[in-house]
Parts: structure tokens; C-alpha cells; sequence
């Protein structure tokens, strides 16, 4: 074995172990693998937001050819609902409503694109010529498409049980603490503002495959998803009721989640019992415009906020009134994001003493929304970034001045916030003054004068932010309505010849855990990288695992792995002490050589894991053969990224079109083990905060008509508008686990949209503009252009 | 998609038979309007007639004192052609900016041209270079070929065969694009050619159309700030969630300008 080239171990910039298969096409996708006897199904989706379903004839369509089966909600009168993961409980300590989710719609459609039937077919064309041979007769009724619809008295209600269309109201902190602060305040700021509903469109639509065997009673799910282990549990024992050991979960290779591939959606559910009813395997993938209309959207909040202040700035309290939407069921997680992972950041890195706010989620005649890239935590920094923004303005503050004024300093850590959480660690004067020399914010205004000499409007704006990840521990988790533990578990498995197998419950969709992984057990245990490979995805492989979402694949999953290394070593220790006729404690182990202190004596990595397999000189009375350990890590608390982002925009006034010409990101995510990598990540998040700041728009009309349904209204992100990013980091460790590591996959697309939105601001400082909404298009900006000064408007 | 015959004749008389003989066939060429929409199941033709084959509606060449550009010319042929870009360069650099490189590899002048789509390049250009469209029939002027939103007067068979383009003295094109789609959301081609001034507006209105004002105004002062002072009235033009009519009447104006200035 060799001696481990250190270039590959934690702090490495190695390329990524997953991009041959990647970028040479063989990633074997969920659409990519095909099953023997193989049916297709396609799923009658209703066309309207809000309709009674008086009756389904499915006669003429399953007498034509190919067809299978058609299935309807009448067909599973045995099936579960699809259930929600997280129980939150209003103001008055009652739990909040949680109506049925049928696997196929029953007695109503409740949004445009609500599974109403499924056509299972010999071929994907057949199975789409049947479904559009159901009949269907619709009693089409009002619908609730926007909160405001559906909080007007005599609303529609979306499910008939819930009163007002209120899922819960809920709140956090102490109201009279807060209003006593309010009383006090020499200054207090109102506000309000929206956060925009967005489509997540991962590049790989969604797509599942159910297979069934008779001779087992076994089923199987393909899918992609983030969390094959939640969706094995979810869909089995609350849907299908199929126990854990008849149902294996694989989610292959996964083109993109962005958090809408956590949760357990109806397809699976479908895919899966009719393999059981029909003994054959049945596909579906999403079509484009299905995902548009189907995947769990994200945001969607509306805000009001109160800051109050001393005559010197520093802020006193905070008082936040959110409506959440949910649309028309409750997703997997929907309920805890605008909760747990956005009103316990609202403190943010700020010493704000109090902070109370009051959340209201609210059904819809829509899709449903959950989480996000960042769920909860960029809508709580959005929502502060411009609050400080506008607060510095109308008392006259500089914008930098009024955020350093207010830090947690650095000698506060552990630092209690007013909304529950903790942070270990963190240095936000550092990350701020690190970004303000890359991003020359003290030449800004040469740039802006230079700027303005060429007709454009150059403005500059800045956002502080921190976020939670990794959520837990189980146990507190638990306490706030969870309903499930929030650990990771690792496996290292060391083979006879000493390379190494990891069995991780997180899971890989572009975020490069093969390579980030393994370089955690290069650096730990001397293996080279090319001789440690990363499994991940089979419930039939992995012990168990709660997968991957707010970036806790390395905190969390990381850390259960360094647990089993652990346990690895120290068995290895003893099988070396044994060869080397010397006692445990005198061993000493270094990245792939054992040695006894003091002395030239050594055993190589490869010697001890062939003895452990081949124990014929073997401590076998104390010890037994083999080296494969897994743990489970519960972590002790969230671990708190944070930093600061600058964004530079300018903006042509006569067509309003704003190109972001600069943009700086320095984040402190703990220790960095693959900084290639990380940086990979922090630019795609801030590609998509741009693209929430700028571009993207998810419109349904009055009626519940999803407007945006394609790449030809929604406008992603594209290369030509993002700028080059700078990204940089500054370490402060986790205290709390054992690799010091924080969480990288979400800070780009929290971060991101204040400072974006706060330089558009500050472009239009001329203008008198308080605020401006997401996405900040061209046509919007141009408005408000036009209407300050309409005498430019033809210029 | 659903089912349809596929066929692919080998000259203009086979096309034009097939196209008469049956009202549901549609002719295809490079496919980039047609296409999408049978993935969508929003056309289901009996037949797609692939003209792709048909020598007699091929070619770039320049013929006296115009341009003659057959209806296959891909974009991407368009845009490179030295034949184009000395005849008119407006034209090249208009075809460079249609879609993306894999639009501009597939997609025709004649298919974009018959489509009409009211926020396609072209038409603005045929209309604005007063162009004539040659069919297998007849020759169409520009002013009489363009009737608004995907509506042409072309007839039921009859097939575009190539585009006349007279050689102007000063021509220039300037768009901006919708965000999402890239497609134009208003764009203003403007040409100078034996003296008469052409401004064709596309992309903001249901069709392309001409804006004579600008016209006059441009006829005895070439210049921006000639159009400058001149505002499209917003009635009757496109309001989406992209764009009010307000805001593309004013995007006329600024559109205008810059292609003048493009011109020279």
C-alpha cells in the first residue's frame, strides 16, 4: 500500500471521481435503466385549479391498444395519504390542520396538474393516447390561486375541513417582551415584502420505476430522489404499507434536487403499487412541462416587518408577520420551512435582543412548496438584508456602519439567540472585511461616476448572513414536530487488500460526495483516493440514512463516517499491536503506517486489513475477524455558516435591463475539504439567488393556471447573466463535530438575492425607490424609471 | 407526438402535390416551430412533408441589384455568407442572433418567413428591406405578405421558394430579447434603399409592422435623434408577464434609434 499523497486528503482541490462517468454519458439515470416485462404509465392530470370530479369514464380509453390498466382514487381505497413529515402547532398549542393527500385525487382536484388517473400502457404513446381518452366531468369550482384569494372572507376552501384555508398560525418568541422593546425604541422601521414563488427545475426530471417480485413479495422503487431511506419509510409504512425488508428504494445517479427531490411524491406511490397489482414493472418520467406543474415549488412568502432601534442604530427588537404558502397539500417538509428554517434565523448575525414573529401557512389552489436550495433561510436573509438596508437609510446610516454596529461579536460564542438556536462559532467582521477589499467597495464610487459618464447606473449592495444546517439534534428536532431523526450513518468497509468501500446514507446529485467522501478516508486512514469508492443510494446497500438536503451531507454524514473510522482504527490498532508483540497503547497510527512509539517497527495498512481477513496470527480469543464498521452520528446542534456577498450591478435606464457586473462571495463554512468543490457550489447557489434576485418568476393567473409552465415564460438562469463570482473563504470551526466542517451546498443561494437586490437599490438611489420586489426585471425596473421621471421615457 | 406519414420528395412539383392533395399536411424544413409543438401534441398532422430534399429551394446568391435567398438557407448559412455580408450586413448579423447556435443550425429563412411569428427576426426584415417573396406560384410583395400573428398569404400548398432582397444603401436591426423565451420582444430593422426610408417593427405588436412616422421623420434627417422624440402609440401592441404595452411601445423608440445608429 502506498504512503498517502497528502495532495488528496482534506484541504485537496482533486478532481471530482464522478465526472469521467458524467461527462462521457454513463451516468445510469432512473429514465436510463429499463426492467424486463417493462409497462409505461401516464398520469391524467386535471386541467383545472379547482374542481369537483363527478365522474370518470375510463371505458373507451382501456379498449385501446396497449392499454394495461387505468387506475383512478376509487381504485385504493386501502392506500394511505401522503404524509407530512413535520407536525407544527399553532398559537393556541393545537396542532395544525392536516388534511389527506390521496395518491390519486378523490371527489376533488384541488390543482392544475393533480393526478386524477393513471393509464399504465405497453408503451409511453400508448399510455398517453389513453389518458387522453378518460373522460372526465369537472364541476369547476372557484379557486383560492393566491394567498390573498384564499384569506378573503368566503375564500373557496381548498379542503373542506379547514376553516379559512389556514394550515396553522404559529409563532416564536416572547410577544410582550417584544412590544415592551417596541415602546422603547427612538426609532422603528416598517416593511414589507414578497418572496417570489419559484419553479426548482433540477436539469433531470423526475421519473420512477416500481418492480415487483411474486416469488418474493418483494418490491422495488427506482427514483429520484435525494432520501431513498425517508422515501422507503414514508411510502412504506404510511402509503403502501409494505414493511422495510419487502422494499428496497435505489435512487442511481440524480441530474439536480435542489431540495425537490427530497419529498415522497405521488408517482412513487403509483409506480409501485401497480407493479404489485399488475406483477409487471411500470415506469413514468416527468415530462418538462409535468415538472413545471408537479415538482414542489419554492418561497412563496409575503412579509411584514417591524425593526426597532436606538437613537445609535442598534437594534432592539424585531417583529415579523409571514404568510406562507403551502399550495394545495402538504409536502414532505413544507410545514417546517417557513417555521423552524426561517423564523430561528431571524436574529441573523445580529444582536437583536428579541425577536417574535407570527406565521401563517395558508392552502392554495396550487402546487404545493417546500423546500428549496436554502428553504426558510434565504427568505429569513432576505427578508433582514433589506430591512438593515432600508433601516440604514432612513436614519441616515452608513450601510456597512449599521451591520458592524449590530455583529455578535466574536467573543460571544456560544451566542443564544432570542428564536432558539445556538451558534458555536462564527467571525462576521472578518468575512465582511475580507469581502469589502476583494470586492474594492471603498473605489465603488469612481466606478459608479465612471459609470454614469456611459449613461448606465451603477449601484453596489451588500448582505451579512448566516444560515442553520444539518438539523438537529433528533432529539430537539423531535420536540418541535418532527417526525423523524435527523442523525447520518456511515459504513467503512475495508476490504482484504485495504481498499476501502464507504456506504454512506447521504446521497450524491451533483454535489461530488464520491470524491469529497472518499477524501475523508484518504486523509484518516492513508488509503489512496483511487482505492476508496463512495456507494450511496440502495436501501438494499446502505444500513440506513436520512439522505441529503440542507447541506448536512458532510456535517452530518461526514462526521458518522470519521465515528466509524474510529472504531476502525482502534480495532486496527490492536491487530497490529498483536503482530508487532507490543501493547495497544504503544501503537501509534499515522495515515496508513502502524508503528510502535519510539521505534522503526511498523506494519503497513495492507498488512493489518489482510490479517483481519486472513487471521491465521490473530488475536482471535479477543477479537474478531474482519474491518468493517458503521456508525450513526446524532449531531449536538445546527452548525452555522455564514459570510458576507457583494454584488455590483449596473443598469441601462432606458431599456431597464441590469447586468450584474461584479459579484463577491466570502463564506465561512467551516473547514473546507475539497475547496474546488466548494467553490463549485457556492457559485451554483449564487447562479440561482441571481436568477431569484433577477430573473425568475413562477406567475399563476386568478383562475390557478400555472402562466410560467415553460422555459419559453420562466426565465432560468443562463451563463451570459452571471458574472465571473469570486468566491474566498474564512474558517471558523464547528465546535460541535468532529471534522469542524459547516455546510457549503446552500450559502450561495441564501446569500445572494439581498445583496443583488440591494445593489439594484442603491442603482436607483436617484429614483427615490424604498424597495423593489423579486425578480427585478427589466420591464419592472424600466416602471419605476418611467414613472419617477417620465420626461425620460422615450430617451 | 402522435402518428403522421413522413415524406420526403425530391422536388418542388412532388412538394406542392403532396401539400394540395391533403389540407392536414404540413411542410417542414428545419423543424424548429413545427417540431416542438407535435412533441407537445399541439398539431397533429396527417403528414409531414420534409422539404429538405429540394435542390429548387436552396442557395445564396446575389442576381443584379438583389439577393436572392433560397427559402432552406439555414440561419446559420445566412449569417456567414460572404455573399450576405456584403450585400447586407444588417441581414448577416440579424440571422446571427436568431435563437442559439442549435437553432441557427436547423431553422430556415423560408420556414421562419411563412411562420410569421410575430416575435421572429425575419419578417422584419422582409418587410423593412421591402423585400419579394417568391413562391411556387406567384411573387408576393412584402407589404402584401405579412397579414399579423402567424398569418401569411401564402396559400393552402403553396410553398416558399426564395426571398428577393432589393440592396439598400443603409440597413440596421437592433432587438431586445424577451428574457425566457430569447425570442424578440420588440426589435425595429431599418433600411434606406434608392432613397425611401423602411422601418418595420417586430416583436411588440401581434404582427410586424411598419412605423411610418419614424419613416417620414428618418426620410429628411438619418439619424437617431431624428426617432428619438417620436413615441409608438402602446394601443393594439403585446401585454404579457414579460412586458406591458407601455413598455414595448417605449422599447420601439430605443430599439429604433439603435438600429439606426447600427446602419451608419
Amino acid at each position: 500500500m502506498n504512503v498517502v499523497t497528502p495532495f488528496e486528503g482534506i484541504g485537496a482541490s482533486v478532481k471530482r471521481k464522478e465526472d469521467l462517468r458524467f461527462l462521457s454519458g454513463r451516468g445510469q439515470y432512473t429514465d436510463d435503466i429499463n426492467r424486463p416485462g417493462q409497462t409505461y404509465a401516464a398520469i391524467l392530470r386535471s386541467p383545472h385549479a379547482h374542481a369537483r370530479i363527478v365522474s370518470i369514464d375510463t371505458a373507451a380509453a382501456s379498449a385501446m391498444p396497449g392499454v394495461v390498466a387505468i387506475f383512478t382514487g376509487a381504485d385504493m381505497p386501502d392506500l394511505g395519504g401522503i404524509p407530512c413529515g413535520w407536525q407544527i402547532h399553532n398559537k393556541d398549542g393545537t396542532p395544525m390542520a392536516e388534511p389527506m393527500h390521496p395518491v390519486l385525487a378523490v371527489g376533488k382536484a384541488r390543482f392544475v396538474g393533480d393526478a386524477v388517473a393513471a393509464v399504465i400502457a405497453e408503451t409511453r404513446a400508448q399510455a398517453r393516447d389513453a389518458a387522453e381518452a378518460i373522460e372526465v366531468e369537472y364541476e369547476v369550482l372557484p379557486a383560492a390561486a393566491t394567498m390573498e384569494a384564499a384569506l378573503a372572507p368566503g375564500a373557496p376552501l381548498v379542503h373542506d375541513g379547514v376553516a379559512g384555508n389556514v394550515c396553522y398560525d404559529w409563532h416564536i418568541g416572547d410577544r410582550a417582551v417584544n412590544e415592551a422593546a417596541f415602546a422603547k425604541a427612538a426609532k422603528v422601521v416598517e416593511f414589507e415584502l414578497v418572496n417570489n414563488r419559484l419553479v426548482p427545475n433540477a436539469m433531470e426530471p423526475r421519473a420512477a420505476i416500481g418492480d415487483f417480485d411474486r416469488t418474493t413479495d418483494e418490491y422495488t422503487l427506482y427514483t429520484t430522489s435525494q432520501n431513498p431511506h425517508v422515501i422507503r419509510l414514508l411510502m412504506g409504512a404510511f402509503v403502501l404499507h409494505i414493511p422495510e425488508h419487502k422494499l428496497r428504494v435505489v435512487a442511481p445517479d440524480v441530474g439536480g434536487g435542489f431540495g425537490s427531490k427530497i419529498f415522497h411524491y405521488a408517482e412513487e406511490a403509483i409506480v409501485t403499487w401497480a407493479a404489485g397489482k399488475l406483477g409487471r414493472p411500470v415506469k413514468w418520467t416527468a415530462e418538462r412541462t409535468e415538472s413545471f406543474m408537479t415538482d414542489a415549488h419554492g418561497r412563496d412568502h409575503v412579509t411584514k416587518a417591524r425593526l426597532a432601534m436606538d437613537a445609535d442604530g442598534k437594534f432592539l427588537a424585531l417583529h415579523v408577520q409571514t404568510l406562507a404558502n403551502m399550495g394545495a397539500y402538504l409536502s414532505t417538509f413544507a410545514t417546517s420551512v417557513p417555521t423552524y428554517l426561517y423564523a430561528t434565523l431571524l436574529a441573523g448575525v445580529y444582536t437583536t435582543p428579541t425577536v417574535y414573529a407570527e406565521v401563517k401557512a395558508v392552502f392554495t389552489n396550487t402546487v404545493p412548496v417546500d423546500a428549496y436550495r436554502g428553504a426558510g433561510r434565504p427568505e429569513a436573509t432576505f427578508l433582514l438584508e433589506r430591512l438593515v438596508d432600508v433601516a440604514a437609510a432612513e436614519t441616515g446610516m452608513d450601510r456597512i456602519e449599521i451591520r458592524r454596529r449590530n455583529f455578535i461579536p466574536n467573543d460571544a460564542f456560544p451566542y443564544q439567540t432570542p428564536v432558539a438556536l445556538q451558534y458555536d462559532s462564527g467571525d462576521y467582521t472578518a468575512t465582511l472585511e475580507q469581502a469589502l477589499k476583494t470586492a474594492d467597495w471603498a473605489g465603488f464610487e469612481a466606478r459608479r461616476a465612471e459609470a454614469k459618464a456611459r449613461g448606465r447606473l451603477r449601484g453596489i449592495g451588500i448582505s451579512t448572513y448566516i444560515e442553520a444546517c444539518g438539523i438537529a439534534p433528533s432529539a430537539v428536532v423531535g420536540s418541535l414536530g418532527a417526525r423523524a431523526g435527523l442523525y447520518e450513518v456511515g459504513t467503512i468497509r475495508v476490504h482484504p487488500t485495504g481498499s476501502v468501500t464507504v456506504l454512506t446514507g447521504t446521497h450524491s446529485h451533483g454535489q461530488g460526495h464520491e470524491t469529497t467522501l472518499a477524501q475523508l478516508v484518504t486523509d484518516r486512514l492513508g488509503v489512496p483516493l483511487a482505492q476508496v469508492d463512495v456507494v450511496h443510494g440502495d436501501t438494499a446497500k446502505i444500513p440506513f440514512g436520512m439522505g441529503t438536503y440542507g447541506s448536512r451531507s458532510l456535517a452530518v454524514g461526514g462526521s458518522a463516517m470519521v465515528k466509524a473510522m474510529d472504531k476502525i482504527v482502534a480495532k486496527a490498532r490492536r491487530i497490529a499491536a498483536h503482530l508487532m508483540e507490543a501493547s495497544v497503547e504503544d501503537v501509534e497510527f499515522d495515515r496508513g503506517t502502524f508503528r510502535v512509539a519510539g521505534t522503526d517497527k511498523t506494519k503497513s495498512w495492507g498488512e493489518i486489513a489482510l490479517t483481519a481477513y486472513v487471521p491465521h496470527n490473530y488475536p482471535i480469543e479477543e477479537l474478531e475477524p474482519g474491518l468493517d464498521e458503521t456508525a450513526f452520528y446524532d449531531p449536538k446542534n445546527f452548525t452555522y455558516p455564514g459570510g458576507c456577498h457583494i454584488c455590483e450591478v449596473e443598469i441601462e435606464p432606458e431599456t431597464g435591463i441590469t447586468t450584474v457586473v461584479n459579484f463577491t462571495a466570502v463564506d465561512d463554512v467551516g473547514r473546507v475539504i475539497n475547496p474546488m468543490i466548494v467553490e463549485g457550489q457556492v457559485q451554483g447557489g449564487v447562479a440561482q439567488g441571481i436568477g431569484q434576485a433577477l430573473l425568475e418568476a413562477c406567475v399563476y393567473d386568478n383562475e390557478g393556471q400555472l402562466v410560467s409552465a415553460s422555459f419559453m415564460d420562466y426565465q432560468m438562469p443562463r451563463a451570459n447573466d452571471l458574472p465571473p463570482v469570486s468566491v474566498a473563504t474564512h474558517t471558523t470551526l464547528c465546535t460541535h463535530n468532529p471534522l469542524g466542517v459547516k455546510g457549503c451546498g446552500e450559502v450561495g443561494a441564501i446569500g445572494s438575492p439581498p445583496a443583488v437586490i440591494n445593489a439594484v437599490v442603491d442603482a436607483l438611489k436617484d429614483y427615490g425607490v424604498r424597495h423593489i420586489e423579486m425578480p427585478a426585471t427589466a420591464a419592472k425596473i424600466w416602471g419605476i424609471i418611467n414613472a419617477s421621471r417620465p420626461a425620460m421615457a422615450a430617451e | 407526438m402522435y402518428d403522421f406519414e413522413y415524406h420526403k420528395p425530391g422536388s418542388l412539383a412532388d412538394a406542392v402535390k403532396l401539400l394540395s392533395a391533403d389540407p392536414d399536411a404540413r411542410p417542414i424544413s428545419g423543424g424548429q416551430t413545427l417540431l416542438p409543438a407535435l412533441k407537445h401534441r399541439l398539431n397533429k398532422p396527417t403528414s409531414v412533408v420534409d422539404l429538405s430534399g429540394i435542390t429548387e429551394l436552396k442557395g445564396i446568391r446575389k442576381e443584379g441589384d438583389k439577393l436572392v435567398i433560397g427559402a432552406l438557407a439555414k440561419h446559420f448559412e445566412v449569417a456567414t455568407s460572404e455573399v450576405v455580408k456584403a450585400a447586407i450586413p444588417a441581414l448577416a448579423q440579424m440571422a446571427g442572433t436568431i435563437g442559439d447556435t442549435q437553432v441557427r443550425n436547423r431553422g430556415t429563412i423560408g420556414g421562419s418567413v411563412a411562420n410569421n411569428d410575430p416575435a421572429a427576426d425575419y419578417p422584419s426584415a422582409v418587410l423593412g428591406l421591402n423585400a419579394t417573396i417568391v413562391t411556387d406560384k406567384r411573387r408576393i410583395a412584402a407589404d402584401d405578405f405579412f397579414q399579423g400573428m402567424f398569418t401569411t398569404a401564402l396559400e393552402p400548398g403553396e410553398l416558399l421558394v426564395a426571398i428577393e432582397f432589393p440592396i439598400p444603401e443603409k440597413a440596421g436591426y437592433a432587438k431586445m430579447r424577451n428574457p425566457a423565451s430569447r425570442y424578440v420582444m420588440a426589435g425595429a430593422f431599418v433600411a434606406k434603399t434608392g432613397g425611401t426610408v423602411r422601418v418595420a417593427i417586430n416583436g411588440a405588436g401581434p404582427g410586424v409592422f411598419r412605423q411610418t412616422e419614424m419613416e417620414t421623420a428618418l426620410s429628411t434627417n438619418w439619424s437617431p435623434e431624428a426617432v428619438a422624440g417620436i413615441k409608438q402609440d402602446a394601443d393594439g401592441l403585446n401585454s404579457d408577464i414579460h412586458g406591458s404595452a407601455e413598455y414595448r411601445a417605449h422599447l420601439v423608440t430605443v430599439m429604433a434609434k439603435r438600429a439606426i445608429a447600427a446602419a451608419g
